[in-house]
């Protein structure tokens, strides 16, 4: 048994080539060692003649299929049966500052015609119409196009067909031969006109835009047109996909091989809040009036209104003659965006950054004194003050407290015009913000050396009215609540609208991005206090604009921009009294504010086209609109109030 | 001149320098020559561009050859002991493979390390090509008679193979096969023997041909008749000739192919690259290339033939025929000689996994080259 064991141990490595050692002794050894060189280069050289042979097999295949056949294959070539067609990729949302959506796309479930598959196309659309009416105006584009187009091309017979639509045309199927359902997009804006004029909207390229960038001449393919749509138009865009089809020699698809979806363009957040957005254009109601409310430390535009408004969804599809014809004679211009592009005279609103103009050439100290007798005259003309009978004695802090003209006609006319245009660029005013939409407008501050540029003379008296922001100056609502921001934060914060691009958040929303103005805080102080005394002190112009708030507080200021020149003579007939105007003559109304006054977060300005009396008007619009901010208090919120709930339902 | 007695005296730790000095460089040129057309036809590929293929394949190559000179300074008796552990951990990883791996394109399958993708099989293919060597280094003529002692290596054949075809990459598998048959050979298996295990293939790849996978199937019979599906799996082949037929004698011009540059051509960076180069140069181009090839696996043969030790021989040949294989393979599949499968054209195609380990197999036939005088094992010097 032993013996058996040993001789297996000794026997089996000692086959497989092993040695086998005991105790250092050689007990089992492999069979003696031939040399093996021979065979292997005998056996390597019929390897190596293999290989040559192989190579040389697929060399002459190559010859045979690049030279010998190559006519024929180089000629499948030229008409290769394969065609690549571009497809339009999903355009990126737009969402507020809470992921709220304000533009994002609709699936378009289309029927379409296909006439070389139905022997009778009138009968097939007759039997479709039975099912689906169509209007005589579809009826006759669709008969245009069939008499255009080749029979393979698909016309459309109708857009945006709804479930029971689709199910109908599948039921009837049989019946409907060369129909076909079809899905595209379509741009949709769920807030409709609540957002119109920030998110803009979008329509079919023109030949121009196709000239310069060929991907829009994609079907589905949208430009922006206005607003966010327009300004952000490349990222939103996307990137387009290809499908390709096998076709045959006249082009007809015989069927899909390879389909690649585009690339959703990217999303872009704004810093809007819907909710205030909403809230915002209700307290305006049908008044033409805009509205912006505004972080003041930041600059982020949380609500930007301008009443009345549109529809964006009715430029995908085209706008009709009738509803053109009815915008554009709408005295309230509802497709403007009044809060960049409405240009107004800042009336009283302009009295602070005249103020601080004299505050900085030294003309005017905090303390000074002017006496107000209710007029001044001034190079032989008599200016008025609102007050009949004038203010008496007043300082700065009273001089804005009652709006004072006579007080700053005199500030004005001792500060001189360049240096009052200079303090109101430095608040924005007069200048082009750089807000993310198309279309703004800089407004104007005048100057004398403007006015001598257009050839005109500058009087003494210009100076005068610039003084209470009449005359030729003109600046926006958005402007305006740059203005407001730049008092309350000493900063040289530039409205803007966008949040995030694509998940990234813009390097503008930090504070701290914003340059100091370069203006000592107790100027700077002197306006608000100002500001802070025409709300909350006894006698201010604008008690109504006061906070139902304890500890809370708001600095204002408010400003009519009459539209026309009131004469002397109807002025001092004593009955003069601009409500009884018609409306298109009456002055605006306009208030600037910020808040809460210790601690300014939020800055707004409102401006109500004809809205005749700011006090009675703007204030108690402005103080609602900054209640609604305050509650809602976006900029210290990472949800939309109620959204979570909503979410978890 | 460094004499073979220097050399000898200075073995087992002779010096770096030493060993440099005895490195083919004219086949390191080769390869970089290779290396260099891979770059220009990817930068093609890219559209005329660095980017996405020439760029990171010409970096993958810059480490692999650093990575390829440091494998040939490693003596046969330190590659004897790493045959072992290699083969096991390339069993180890085809294993795991199979069931962490991810599938791509129906067939292959790879596994991510480290954030870099790895094919099992393809260091299975130099890993059995090592350990089959180490076995056979020692076997003289009558030990290679005996059948007991042909049964091991027949087993770590066929176990790679077992578990690449249960991936399932048919060609591969091949290879794989292939490349443990041409050592068996080398190493004196007699011919009956060998005709013992190659007369039942027929039948056997009938019954494999049952077993196969539906598209493998679809593969052979567009294989046979193209034209059956010219859309379908016979797309590939039929766009392929078109782009060859294209080139023509002289070709279409450097980034100005046509099928290629407008992408009928399918994977024109991978599988295809050979396509796209010679309708780019026409048929002097792709026969240069070829010629090239033919250059590299001939100097490996010789580099075999040259060795003193069977270790060294049988390992040089076995990287040599993997190189081979591939090479044909490849060619094959473009040119529509046999059924597409996911085989790259080595050095040329992008791709990291199948580049560095061409490159660790061009290691170990310099290591064999550099110590081709080197005594070791049992046979004569």
């Amino acid at each position: 048994m032993s013996r058996l064991f040993r001789s297996l141990r000794r026997g089996v490595p000692a086959a497989l080539g092993f040695a086998v050692r005991r105790r250092g002794r050689l007990i089992g050894r492999p069979p003696a060692d031939l040399p093996s060189r021979g065979i292997f280069t005998r056996r390597a050289l019929v390897l190596m003649t293999a290989q040559i042979a192989a190579l040389g097999a697929l060399g002459q295949r190559l010859y045979r299929l690049q030279v010998a056949d190559g006519r024929k294959y180089a000629a499948l070539a030229e008409n290769n049966r394969v065609s690549t067609r571009m497809l339009a990729p999903p355009r990126g949302r737009i969402v507020d500052r809470f992921g709220i959506a304000l533009a994002g796309n609709r699936i378009n479930w289309r029927a379409l015609l296909l006439a070389e598959e139905t022997t009778d196309v009138p009968a097939t659309l007759d039997r479709f119409s039975a099912i689906i009416p169509l209007d005589p105006h579809d009826r006759a584009r669709i008969d245009r196009e069939l008499k255009h187009d080749r029979r393979f091309v698909p016309i459309v017979v109708h857009d945006f067909l709804t479930w029971d639509d689709m199910a109908r045309i599948e039921v009837n199927a049989p019946d409907l031969p060369g129909i076909l359902v079809d899905v595209g997009t379509t741009r949709l804006y769920p807030q409709g006109p609540i957002t119109a004029h920030v998110v803009g909207y979008v329509a079919p390229a023109n030949e121009r835009d196709v000239a310069a960038d060929p991907d829009l001449a994609l079907p589905g393919m949208r430009i922006g047109r206005a607003g966010i749509e327009q300004f952000h138009d490349v990222a939103l865009r996307g990137t387009p996909g290809s499908v390709q089809m096998e076709v045959n020699s006249v082009g007809r698809v015989i069927r899909e091989l390879d389909r690649r979806d585009g690339i959703q363009g990217d999303t872009v957040a704004l810093s809007v809040d819907l909710g205030l957005q909403q809230a915002v254009l209700g307290r305006i109601a049908d008044q033409a009036a805009s509205a912006v409310v505004m972080d003041c430390r930041n600059g982020e535009v949380l609500a930007m209104v301008s009443t009345p408004s549109f529809d964006p969804s009715l430029f995908d599809s085209g706008v009709s003659q009738a509803q053109w014809a009815q915008w554009t004679a709408d005295t309230r211009t509802p497709l403007i965006n009044k809060t960049i592009a409405g240009l107004y005279p800042p009336g009283s609103t302009f009295k602070p950054a005249v103020a601080m103009a004299a505050l900085q050439a030294g003309t005017l100290s905090p303390t000074d004194r002017i006496d107000c007798p209710g007029y001044i005259d001034v190079g032989g003309t008599r200016f008025h003050c609102w007050a009949k009978h004038g203010h008496g004695s007043l300082n700065l802090h009273q001089g804005i407290k009652f709006s004072c003209d006579v007080f700053f006609y005199e500030v004005a006319r001792r500060t001189g015009m360049e240096a009052i245009a200079a303090s109101a660029h430095l608040f924005g005013l007069g200048t082009d913000l750089g807000i993310e939409l198309p279309h703004q407008r800089a407004g104007l501050i005048p100057t004398p050396t403007w006015r001598r540029s257009h050839g005109h003379h500058w009087n003494g008296g210009d100076t005068i009215v610039s003084g209470i922001g009449q005359g030729y100056v003109q600046v926006t609502p958005l402007q305006l609540a740059t203005y407001a921001s730049r008092i309350a934060t000493g900063r040289a914060v530039q409205p803007h609208l966008t949040r995030e691009v694509d998940g990234t958040m813009q390097p503008v929303a930090d504070p701290a991005h914003w340059p100091e103005l370069g203006l000592p805080e107790a100027h700077l102080e002197a306006l608000r206090s100002g500001m802070f005394a025409v709300v909350n002190e006894a006698y201010g112009t604008a008690p109504l604009a006061r906070l139902p708030l304890v500890g809370v507080q708001m600095a204002g200021k408010t400003g009519s921009a009459q539209v026309r020149r009131v004469s002397r003579a109807l002025r001092e007939s004593g009955h003069f009294n601009s409500a009884r105007l018609p409306w298109e003559f009456r002055p605006h109304a306009l208030f600037i504010c910020f808040a809460p006054y210790d601690a300014p977060r939020y800055a707004a300005a409102v401006v109500i086209e004809h809205g005749n009396a700011a006090a009675e008007v703007a204030a108690p619009l402005a103080r609602d609109i900054m209640m609604d901010t305050l509650t809602r208090d976006p900029a210290n919120r990472k949800d939309a109030p109620g959204q979570r709930v909503a979410d978890a339902i | 001149m460094i004499t073979d007695k220097r050399l000898l005296r200075a073995e087992p730790s002779f010096r770096v320098l030493a060993k440099l000095w005895r490195v083919s460089w004219l086949y390191v040129l080769l390869i970089c020559v290779l290396g260099g057309v891979g770059y220009g036809a990817l930068y093609s590929a890219g559209g005329g561009s660095a980017k996405p293929f020439a760029g990171p394949q010409s970096l993958r190559f810059g480490l692999g050859l650093v990575m390829m000179l440091g494998v040939a300074m490693v003596p046969p008796g330190a590659l004897v002991r790493l045959a072992w552990p290699l083969y096991a951990v390339s069993l180890g990883l085809l294993a795991a493979v199979l069931r962490v791996g991810h599938v791509g394109k129906g067939a292959e399958r790879w596994l991510v390390l480290g954030g870099v993708q790895l094919q099992p099989s393809e260091l299975a293919k130099i890993a059995l090509a090592l350990a089959l060597a180490a076995w056979f280094h020692r076997a003289g003529r009558a030990r290679m008679g005996n059948p007991l002692f042909l049964i091991p290596p027949a087993l770590m054949v066929a176990a790679p193979v077992a578990l690449v075809l249960k991936e399932p990459n048919l060609g591969t598998a091949v290879i794989i096969a292939a490349v443990g048959a041409s050592i068996f050979l080398a190493a004196g298996t007699r011919l009956w023997q060998v005709a013992l295990v190659l007369l039942p293939m027929p039948f056997l790849a009938r019954i494999a041909y049952q077993h196969l996978h539906d598209y493998q199937r679809a593969r052979i019979t567009t294989f046979l008749h193209p034209e059956s599906d010219p859309l379908g799996a016979g797309y590939n082949i039929i766009q392929s000739k078109i782009a060859l037929g294209s080139g023509g004698m002289w070709g279409q011009g450097y980034l100005h192919g046509t099928q290629g540059q407008l992408n009928f051509l399918p994977e024109k960076q991978t599988d295809f690259i050979f396509t796209m180069i010679a309708e780019e140069w026409g048929l002097v181009g792709g026969l240069s290339v070829m010629a090239l090839l033919l250059v590299m696996i001939m100097g490996g043969m010789l580099m075999a033939l040259r060795c003193r030790h069977q270790f060294g021989r049988l390992l040089a040949l076995g990287i040599s025929m993997n190189f081979f294989l591939y090479c044909v393979v490849n060619l094959s599949m473009v040119m529509g000689a046999i059924p597409v499968g996911g085989v790259p054209l080595p050095l040329i195609s992008y791709g990291g996994s199948a580049m560095l380990t061409v490159m660790f197999g061009f290691g170990l036939l310099l290591s064999v080259y550099v110590h081709r005088d080197v005594q070791f094992g049992d046979n004569e010097a």
